[in-house]
């Protein structure tokens, strides 16, 4: 993956921009209901799901750490995918923690997270947050105009 | 851990703890004054798992209306939403 010539290297202030994000999410929807249409609703919804964190990491790109190793996660069960038949979502962070500080939690629940140090942790954290929640928002303003009431 | 620690300041770590504080849905809410490291990180752990839960369910959502939407006109629809909000 090569950033396109322009793009700056230093941290955006905001991350990823919104248009890009609904952009790859859209295509990628796109592509389930086209690939997925006679699925159940369990596998449709787990591609989905799938397809919403591959978006998250795409448009990141590879300047955090957090998308480049969700980014290694998705090619990695894409090619295991061919040999083994798991169904597991890919991508999705899904032991919650149980034990340990409160920061071995967030190293599980962060992409990438066990092996940053404190302060890279907490960057990346926050991050995160920031670019999950905004996927969040796209697809509740998907479901928002698609759903009854919208066409 | 320790010795790593030592070369990044107190003060580097107080700021990066009330940054992830200010992302709370709860801080944003209440305004509430600065909390203890450890609780921050113990509300941004549930913060990013409700995130996650609510990841897979407008996952399914969006599965079921799939399955009865006529995607072109949706995604039209979609876009210009998207880009009037």
């Amino acid at each position: 993956w090569r950033a396109p010539p322009g793009t700056r290297t230093l941290t955006p202030r905001f991350g990823p921009s919104k248009p890009m994000l609904a952009f790859r999410f859209l295509r990628a929807l796109t592509l389930v209901h086209r690939t997925a249409a006679n699925s159940s609703n369990a596998a449709r919804s787990r591609r989905i799901q799938r397809a919403a964190f591959a978006s998250m990491a795409y448009s990141a790109g590879p300047r955090r750490a957090w998308s480049r190793a969700l980014l290694c996660r998705l090619h990695f069960h894409r090619a295991r995918r061919r040999c083994a038949g798991r169904r597991r979502a890919a991508g999705v962070p899904r032991r919650p923690s149980t034990t340990g500080s409160p920061a071995d939690g967030l190293r599980r629940l962060v992409p990438g997270g066990t092996g940053m140090d404190y302060c890279g942790l907490l960057e990346e954290t926050a991050d995160y947050i920031r670019c999950l929640s905004e996927q969040v928002k796209l697809m509740q303003s998907i479901v928002d105009s698609v759903g009854p009431g919208g066409r | 851990m320790s010795s790593r620690r030592s070369r990044i300041s107190e003060e580097e770590i107080t700021e990066l703890i009330s940054k992830l504080q200010s992302l709370l849905p709860e801080t944003r809410r209440r305004g509430a004054s600065r909390a203890s490291a450890a609780k921050v990180l113990k509300e941004t752990c549930n913060y990013i798992k409700s995130l996650h839960r609510e990841v897979d369910d407008l996952s399914d959502r969006l599965s079921e209306l799939m399955a009865t939407m006529d995607v072109d006109s949706a995604q039209a629809e979609i876009v210009r939403s998207l880009f009037r909000s």
